[in-house]
């Protein structure tokens, strides 16, 4: 299941309502990742842009993957500004054992930052500035610039 | 015709141009200078899926869409 919202997450609903939904479901572990919008560089937030159908069509993919082990992935994201303190991104697995969700959140998350298709921009005096120094180019990037692929 | 979409930081209006394979879009966005910084870093995708080819065939009504680097969470 994935989630878009405009603004900051509600943390504590969403991480209940995920536990509520799978909590007859025989699933031995539940491992929530919940990212939070920190104070740093004067920040006032962030604000995101979210490309929605290859974001979807990597989500399912990724939740394909979790079903061959036995498990299944939730994430909620935010769309536009998110402030300092607030959330902005929940990731969690479910797994029948602990070492399958233990491992999953990991590699999710890692390829969640490598490849899901959302922009970020810092919130200065109230304008966007595209986190270039933080942002990370899609494997196969740069294919428009060069003579072959 | 042939939509050529700039997601994220690009912050271009979408273009439309004839195009017979990704090789034309190429040699097309290359006249802008502008554009050159983001298509060394940009992935492309086909009808949202992404592409590794410039020899990927196009036809009237593809959409072609650039995606900077890329910073979720």
């Amino acid at each position: 299941m994935l989630e878009l919202y405009d603004g900051a997450l509600d943390v504590p609903a969403l991480l209940t309502r995920w536990y509520e939904e799978e909590a007859q479901s025989n699933y031995g572990a539940y491992i929530p990742f919940v990212g939070t919008v920190r104070d740093e560089n004067g920040i006032e937030g962030l604000s995101f842009d979210i490309y929605e159908p290859i974001l979807n069509s990597w989500f399912d993919a990724w939740q394909e993957r979790a079903a061959e082990r036995g498990a299944v992935l939730k994430m909620a994201h935010s769309r536009g500004d998110v402030l300092t303190h607030e959330s902005s991104y929940i990731a969690a697995v479910f797994s029948p054992k602990r070492r399958v969700a233990l491992e999953m959140i990991e590699e999710f998350v890692e390829d969640f930052k490598a490849s899901a298709p959302i922009w970020k921009y810092d919130l200065i005096n109230g304008e966007r500035v595209y986190a270039d120094d933080r942002s990370t180019a899609i494997i196969g990037s740069g294919l428009l610039a060069g003579g072959d692929a | 015709m042939v939509r050529i979409e700039f997601l994220g930081p690009i912050n271009r209006e979408a273009i439309e141009m004839e195009a017979a394979t990704l090789a034309d879009v190429a040699k097309a966005l290359r006249e802008d200078a502008e554009l050159a910084p983001w298509l060394e870093n940009s992935a492309v995708a086909v009808n949202d899926t992404l592409v590794s080819g410039l020899e990927t065939p196009l036809k009237s009504g593809d959409k072609v869409s650039l995606l900077p680097p890329v910073c979720g969470g």
